[in-house]
């Protein structure tokens, strides 16, 4: 089994990196593109699905092409009447058989794969990261080192990282193409997969089950970095003081604006488990604001003054009340200043 | 009356004729006139979901009625499309295969179509009433459940009064072909496409049960406080899952297998030798319908059944090749020695080989548990569902409507058009949907109302809505066709296209009574052993005398028009209380119509051979 491959997969990684570079979609989003061991596993099976089923295609088309152009009816045929063929025992056997042994061809390392994908032996030496799918955004909370977080995902490389998963509302889907496959994320069980990214990167994450009008826009990131940035980035979180006063003026009325309207009651700063909105400890350092707007002052203040037309059906809509563009100002300065640790988007290289 | 009669009275009678009609014909053509009217609504909808789609952040249309499109374009084009499409092409055609004079129960085979219309006009309401559902076809709870509009109540109630339509044209079906056949047709003789009825109908039978369990959860979580999907309350949301798979999967087959029963009509025709390896065909059918129902939970690879379940389910849905492949290569081992002609009906099918060959083995490839782990609700697998329903399905009803066409409406579609919409259509198919195979690998999740700008989505989104377009081309240039046949169309003969099975024995239109005299069945394909035999016609199996017709009927016109009243009543008695009584009123007229149907015999009537030896002439 594992010499075939050997023998074929030169072969086929050739042509797939002609495909690549065709354009395969953008590196770090497309599955196309692995980067993480849960992503080669697929792509393994994706390659191996393909090559047997190209091959299929092949002989179907050249069957029936030969016989298309072979048995026209031709000028001067219009009273033949062919042979009729009740059936062919042996052909029929043939093209039985065939098919069987192809398809236990793709089926032994199919479940090999799942198996392996499945495995959760000694999961509690490794990074134990719980997720919470909310619509629209992710929350992470670092069970073991007590740090809370959301929309960013950070991650050493080369680790294996287990994620236990559950849904505070409807259905999600947590999918990093680059990295793994996708596992459901469910509201009544904890769903357990394991992600391992092979080099540092910032890779897109998606949501891929239908959760409601912006399910389109339920992004969020995995911040691969590597293990000593990881450390680092865990450590300088750990120190996060929520009370701390920022420096200049503005971001100090922002603050105080946040907690005039309520903004605390929802969404945490620091290692409080409080997340009914996402946690904003390291807001400053997030790649996107509302997981899919470029991180600047404009975008945050047109998230502030209004979600609805940013997000539509987002939970933020009407829980607070209408911010002056003030109010919305010094509180985007705030949150921008959020930048607890030296670790950042920009560690992972990208 | 014969049809010569029926086309000189007015508007009036001619509607009051089709309300009430028992007539196969008749409502085959009005499955093939709602199920067109509702393939056109779902592909207005594709329509707008593709423009949305032809550029990144693209604000065409908002995120919520986006939701809706989608949600609609599917639950349309597969229950009130698709479905009513083929049961149109099964009423007009099997009845005929079998040699027999109608359905086994006229009047509920009416009745059916009645509760299909409703039911899809009440779903259809949900536009101008508050808006669509929009919890996608597949409706998985909690976000269903907790959907805030009526639009997932219209969803509920108006699937499951078509779905009762449905349950019971199968039921009809299976007593036909268990009870009707001709002297002399046994098992072993009937054509394909009635074979696949059979075995579609035998679906039907046992897989809808589970969407109706389901949708009556759903219903009373959704309007009488229950929980049964409501994790807080101890519900499970995942158990709707199965529900709806266990249903949902076997649809899948529902609509191909009836399909592949039209290309098995089809293609030995057009290549002029019998079906190559009968047997193993209905064998393959069988096995195929068997295995589709153990096989559901490969929808729910990513759900965190486990690796033992999520194996098990692949392995088996591995096995589905098998039988499938089977069929391609007996249309090929068919083609194969043949004399082949091309024309409408013979293109599709043979568009449809490839095209359904590449769905297959998408199929295969998301089967591969892992690997789906990346397919999965992705645009993989909106491109391998629609090279399936699309490349399968609906090829096959082109296939079959060119091919039997002259028999039901007595006139030939035009040729040159015909060509013209199939070529369209499938170079404008395969850019629509090829590239969604790739969009899904570079990350591209299905349902999404936008796409981002930069993520490399941006060309592929726009071929496939490009190739949109070449599809609703070809779909208007079919309907002009169709006026164009009825005005200036050929007419037709009894076998225009040198057939095999019984329907190309008796006019085209048959006569509303079919077969004067049934006849007697010597062989698969009797029609051909006949001209083999040098003979024009079957030998008659009986003398002529009287034959038994069922009386027209308006009230399952009136029972299903109670239901869409009741529905209203359900779906708005959550508002209002006073709503109640349009539940009343509803099953009322719904249950006081079945009483009168139960009470009131209705023993039809007789064409005395009198009559039938007069309209020989």
């Amino acid at each position: 089994m594992k010499g075939w491959m050997g023998k074929f997969k030169f072969v086929f990684l050739l042509s797939f990196l002609t495909i690549i570079l065709a354009g395969c979609g953008k590196e770090n989003l497309t599955a196309l593109v692995p980067k993480g061991y849960g992503a080669e596993s697929s792509m393994n099976l994706i390659i191996l699905s393909t090559v047997i089923m190209t091959f299929v295609f092949i002989v179907v088309l050249s069957i029936y092409s030969i016989a298309l152009i072979r048995f026209r009816k031709k000028k001067g045929q219009e009273g033949y009447i062919p042979k009729q063929v009740e059936g062919s025992k042996k052909l029929e056997t043939i093209w039985t058989v065939i098919p069987i042994i192809l398809v236990l061809i793709l089926a032994v390392p199919t479940v090999a794969a799942t198996f392996d994908l499945a495995d959760e032996s000694g999961k509690s030496e490794h990074i134990n990261i719980d997720v919470t799918g909310n619509q629209y955004w992710w929350h992470f909370s670092y069970a073991n080192e007590e740090i809370q977080t959301s929309q960013d995902l950070y991650i050493p490389t080369g680790k294996k990282v287990y994620l236990n998963m559950k849904s505070s509302d409807v259905i999600h889907s947590l999918w990093v193409p680059s990295i793994s496959g996708k596992m459901d994320v469910n509201p009544e069980n904890e769903n357990t997969m394991y992600i391992e990214a092979n080099e540092e990167g910032v890779y897109w994450g998606k949501c891929a089950e239908l959760c409601g009008p912006s399910h389109s826009l339920m992004d969020f990131k995995v911040i691969a970095v590597s293990p000593e940035e990881y450390e680092q980035w865990v450590s300088d979180m750990q120190a996060v003081d929520p009370k701390e006063e920022p420096q200049d003026a503005v971001a100090q009325d922002g603050k105080a604006a946040m907690e005039a309207n309520n903004c605390l009651s929802c969404h945490a700063i620091g290692s409080s488990p409080n997340a009914v909105g996402p946690n904003l400890t390291n807001f400053g350092d997030r790649t996107k604001i509302a997981g899919y707007l470029e991180t600047n002052k404009e975008n945050l203040v047109d998230w502030l003054l209004n979600p609805e037309s940013i997000k539509p059906g987002n939970l933020m809509t009407g829980k607070y009340p209408k911010l002056s563009e003030e109010e919305a100002d010094s509180i985007a300065e705030y949150l921008l200043q959020l930048k607890p640790s030296e670790i950042t988007p920009e560690s992972a290289g990208n | 009356m014969s049809i010569a009669a029926a086309q000189k009275r007015g508007f009036g009678a001619f509607l009051w004729d089709y309300l009430t009609t028992v007539d196969h014909k008749k409502i085959a053509h009005l499955y093939l006139v709602g199920g067109g009217f509702f393939f056109i609504l779902g592909g207005l909808e594709a329509l707008f979901i593709r423009i949305q789609l032809i550029a990144p952040e693209n604000d065409f249309i908002s995120a919520g009625l986006y939701n809706e499109m989608f949600t609609m374009h599917g639950t349309t084009m597969i229950f009130l499309a698709a479905m009513p499409l083929l049961l149109g092409l099964m009423n007009a055609v099997m009845p005929l295969q079998i040699g027999a004079r109608d359905v086994a129960f006229p009047f509920l085979n009416s009745l059916g179509f009645w509760l299909f219309m409703f039911g899809g006009i009440l779903l259809n309401c949900s536009w101008f009433l508050g808006g669509a559902p929009d919890a996608g076809w597949t409706a998985y709870t909690p976000l269903s459940a907790v959907s805030p509009t009526h639009g997932v109540d219209f969803y509920v109630l108006g699937l499951q009064i078509s779905g009762a339509g449905t349950l019971m044209g199968g039921i009809n079906f299976l007593a036909t072909i268990v009870t009707m056949r001709a002297p002399g047709m046994t098992y072993m003789r009937m054509p394909l496409f009635t074979w696949t009825t059979f075995v579609t109908s035998t679906l039907i039978l046992f897989a809808f049960p589970a969407l109706t369990v389901g949708l009556f959860l759903l219903m009373f979580d959704r309007m009488f406080g229950s929980a049964f999907f409501d994790v807080a309350l101890g519900g499970n949301s995942i158990i709707w899952q199965h529900l709806f798979w266990i249903f949902a999967h076997p649809e899948v087959y529902i609509l191909i297998l009836p399909v592949f029963g039209v290309f098995s009509e089809v293609i030995p025709t057009f290549s002029k030798k019998r079906l190559f390896g009968y047997t193993s065909m209905v064998f393959a059918t069988m096995l195929i319908a068997f295995l589709g129902f153990m096989v559901w939970a490969h929808h729910m690879f990513t759900v965190g059944l486990g690796p033992v379940a999520n194996a098990i389910f692949a392995i088996a849905t591995m096995a589905i090749a098998v039988p499938t492949g089977i069929k391609i290569f007996n249309w090929l081992a068919t083609m194969w020695g043949g004399s082949i002609t091309i024309n409408s009906a013979m293109l599709w099918s043979l568009g449809f080989i490839p095209s359904f060959t590449i769905g297959g083995m998408t199929g295969i490839m998301l089967a591969s548990a892992v690997a789906d782990y990346q397919y999965h609700d992705s645009y993989f697998v909106v491109a391998h569902f629609h090279y399936v329903i699309v490349g399968g399905v609906v090829f096959g009803l082109f296939a079959g409507l060119h091919y039997w066409w002259p028999k039901m409406f007595g006139r030939i579609l035009n040729e040159k058009l015909g060509k013209i919409g199939f070529w369209l259509f499938f170079i404008g198919f395969h850019l629509t949907f090829f590239i969604q195979h790739f969009l899904g690998l570079m990350g591209m999740p299905r349902r999404y109302w936008v796409f981002l700008e930069d993520q490399g989505l941006d060309t592929g989104n726009l071929v496939s809505t490009i190739g949109t377009f070449l599809m609703a081309i070809s779909a208007t240039i079919f309907l002009i066709n169709i006026i164009y046949t009825s005005v200036k169309g050929e007419k037709a003969s009894a076998d225009p296209f040198d057939g095999r099975s019984l329907e190309w024995a008796i006019s085209s239109p048959p006569p509303y009574y079919n077969f004067k005299q049934l006849p007697l069945v010597r062989g698969l394909d009797p029609l051909w052993v006949e001209k083999m035999d040098g003979k024009d016609n079957l030998a008659p199996a009986e003398p002529l005398g009287d034959i038994h017709m069922p009386n027209s009927s308006i009230l399952p016109f009136i029972i299903s028009f109670g239901f869409f009243i009741a529905g209203f009543g359900f779906i708005y008695q959550t508002d209002h209380q006073a709503w109640n009584f349009a539940i009343f009123i509803g099953m009322g007229i719904a249950l006081g119509s079945m009483l009168m149907r139960s009470l009131k015999d209705d023993h039809g009537y007789h064409i005395s051979k009198a009559e039938l030896e007069r309209e020989a002439d």
